[in-house]
């Protein structure tokens, strides 16, 4: 294999990585609607729904981890470490590729204070939680601001496709149908 | 020693995962809340369901279980 | 000159001198200064127990929390949220010094970092400001409710936050008021402690039964003639205690307040002890009777009872919140001669879902009151469901 082909294979696959995250983000997003909802899925149960968006964002997580760090080692991509965490300081499209960096901040964030949820108590996880309607939307943005497969006709397909799911699920999520999760209560004071 | 799950009845909300996890110690009551079925405040969970009862203390949306070890 | 001769039997607590300190010195002598084991030795030796409702073993309580590592803290539990009780209010009044007293005497012994006597919003809280001043100690006014009295909502609510019960799994005798140990006490179990450590276990044992020490502060409330707070020896009978307040065709006596339960008429001789209460369903608690007379309808005032609790609750635990609606207004269905003959089973079993599934007990004391309406006037039910009120004597409505 040449450097040529080598430093191909690292930029396909930080565009795959980037893509295939961002998809488990949304099913991770839709799931995690259901999830609060509720409502019983069938086969899946309301446990198993909780698993899978877990194991959904867990797994766009890492592959995030990987996007970052393929695009690092990339010659064409010329990026600074210090552009992972800073935003909109690259040479190369910074406002899209800030984006990203913010992103991949919120998603640390949301990340650490969810593994650490049992430290740091049920109010502080729900409040870090709720910045994940703010990581999608800064996430698609980025993807379709900076990735060379912006202009394709599959990804435009597919953006089109996630955000209809989003927003599907938030729109049920502000519902007056969606409250106490589909039981006849009354409403408990919460913390 | 038996291993006992306790609800926090300030945090549950009724999701109900807990119950789907370990039907043979929790049921859902008229309002979606989970209840023992055995009566006792904190229901004891026999040994082949303590794998599904951690599995439940993690699952809880609103982290209102606690397994505990109880003598007797 | 001063005496301190020990007050006259079932005078103890409501002899006060209000106010005024000097008095009290005179009377009750001055502020004994006890080492943590000799108060100790001496409560354990009086068999004091809690008069806020529980009854539990007050030396217990006091070792307990005693024994934590980090400096505790005292709480004087003086919110009296049952509407029926008054007891504090008036022990307050008369006799602030005596309750401050056991306040103080607990902190110094068991090195308190802070000593708080908690009083709810409607408390005319002067007398007892004035007998705070040159006190180490502090007098919190704070919201009310029902529940706010419950020993974890107290303790929520001296930390800054709203006035609903914790998760008991933590107790607060390890974690309580700023993550500290925390002894909360009945304002009448300070003062009765105050009294024990002056004149000692043996004196207090001369009062009450070898079982039960002491005397007690009842409120006796309904149909009375002289309603009010009266002081008698613990294991006194119901119809010794009531009277003094001169009961008005009594039909039955509710003991324990809105979560107590029912002593028939029939009942009247039976001693207010934990023995022979068990037999109604009953406790002393906090020593709240409420006298129903002949011409009022049991079922009416439960249901009555009922809604007011399911008002109350905090409504943080599903089942309470939920469950205390629906048996209210089956109740007042009830209550209201509805012929359906499924009511007394549809409350039963609400009763038994929500028992024991909050943080606190306030769904088990509202289903004791109810399992207890429902046993002790069987025949009024049944006649209800017939349509009529036996009590009032004409259709219910």
């Amino acid at each position: 294999m040449t450097h040529a082909d080598l430093v191909s294979a690292l930029w396909a696959l930080g565009r795959g990585t980037g893509v295939v995250a961002l998809v488990l983000f949304t099913i991770s997003i839709v799931l995690g609607i259901v999830a609060r909802s509720g409502r019983r899925v069938p086969w899946l149960g309301r446990f198993g729904t909780s698993d899978l968006h877990r194991t959904a964002a867990l797994t766009g997580t890492g592959l995030v981890v990987a996007h970052v760090g393929t695009l690092l080692f990339d010659p064409y991509a010329q990026l600074k470490l210090v552009d992972f965490v800073f935003p909109f300081l690259a040479t190369y499209r910074p406002l899209w590729l800030g984006l990203g960096t913010m992103a991949v901040d919120l998603l640390a964030v949301v990340t650490i204070v969810s593994l650490l949820r049992q430290r740091v108590g049920p109010r502080v996880f729900r409040t870090v939680h709720w910045a994940t309607y703010l990581l999608w939307p800064t996430a698609l943005a980025h993807a379709l601001g900076s990735g060379t497969d912006a202009g394709t006709a599959w990804f435009r397909g597919l953006a089109v496709v996630c955000i209809g799911l989003v927003t599907v699920a938030v729109g049920w999520r502000l519902s007056p149908s969606y409250a106490d999760r589909g039981w006849l209560r009354h409403p408990r004071r919460t913390a | 020693m038996t291993a006992r799950l306790h609800v926090d009845w300030t945090r549950c909300d009724g999701h109900g995962s807990c119950a789907e996890l370990l039907p043979d110690v929790l049921a859902v009551d008229d309002f979606g809340f989970p209840v023992s079925r055995s009566g006792d405040r904190d229901p004891a969970v026999p040994r082949r369901s303590v794998d599904a009862a951690r599995h439940a203390v993690r699952n809880c949306p609103l982290m209102a279980l606690r397994l505990y070890d109880a003598a007797g | 000159m001063t005496t301190t001769t020990a007050p006259v039997l079932t005078r103890r607590l409501l002899d006060g001198t209000g106010a005024d300190g000097a008095a009290h010195v005179a009377r009750y002598g001055m502020l004994p200064r006890l080492r943590l084991d000799d108060l100790l030795r001496a409560v354990t030796e009086s068999g004091l127990t809690g008069r806020g409702g529980a009854g539990f073993p007050t030396a217990i309580k006091v070792r307990a929390v005693a024994g934590g590592f980090r400096r505790p803290i005292v709480v004087g539990n003086a919110m009296e949220g049952e509407p029926l009780s008054s007891k504090d209010a008036v022990l307050l009044s008369r006799n602030p010094h005596l309750v401050l007293d056991g306040l103080e005497i607990l902190a110094r012994a068991m090195r308190a970092k802070r000593a708080v006597l908690a009083v709810g919003p409607d408390f005319d809280a002067a007398p007892v400001l004035a007998a705070a001043r040159g006190r180490r100690l502090e007098v919190a006014q704070l919201e009310g409710g029902f529940v706010a009295g419950q020993e974890t909502a107290l303790v929520n609510q001296l930390d800054g936050r709203p006035a609903v019960p914790r998760d008991p799994f933590t107790r607060v005798t390890e974690s309580g008021v700023d993550g500290r140990p925390t002894l909360v006490l009945n304002a009448e179990t300070l003062a009765q402690l105050a009294l024990v450590a002056r004149y000692g276990a043996e004196w207090f044992r001369s009062a009450g039964t070898p079982e039960d020490a002491g005397t007690s502060l009842f409120t006796i409330s309904g149909s009375v003639a002289r309603p009010g707070v009266v002081e008698a020896d613990r294991g006194s009978t119901l119809r010794d205690v009531l009277a003094p307040t001169q009961p008005v065709r009594p039909a039955a006596v509710l003991v324990g307040g809105y979560h107590g339960a029912w002593v028939p008429v029939s009942g009247l001789d039976v001693r207010l002890t934990q023995r022979e209460l068990t037999a109604y369903g009953a406790s002393v608690g906090a020593g709240v009777l409420h006298v129903l007379g002949s011409g009022s309808c049991p079922l009416s005032f439960a249901a009555g009872v009922v809604e007011y609790l399911a008002g109350e609750s905090a409504r943080q635990c599903g089942p309470c919140l939920n469950g205390l609606p629906r048996m209210a207004a089956d109740l007042r269905r009830l209550a209201a001669g509805t012929r359906d003959a499924s009511l007394p089973a549809e409350v039963e079993r609400m009763s038994a879902l929500v028992r024991g599934r909050g943080a606190c007990a306030h769904p088990d004391g509202t289903v004791r009151f109810v399992a207890s309406t429902l046993d002790v006037f069987r025949a009024h039910v049944t006649a209800h469901l017939e349509g009529w009120c036996p009590m009032t004597a004409r259709s219910a409505s």
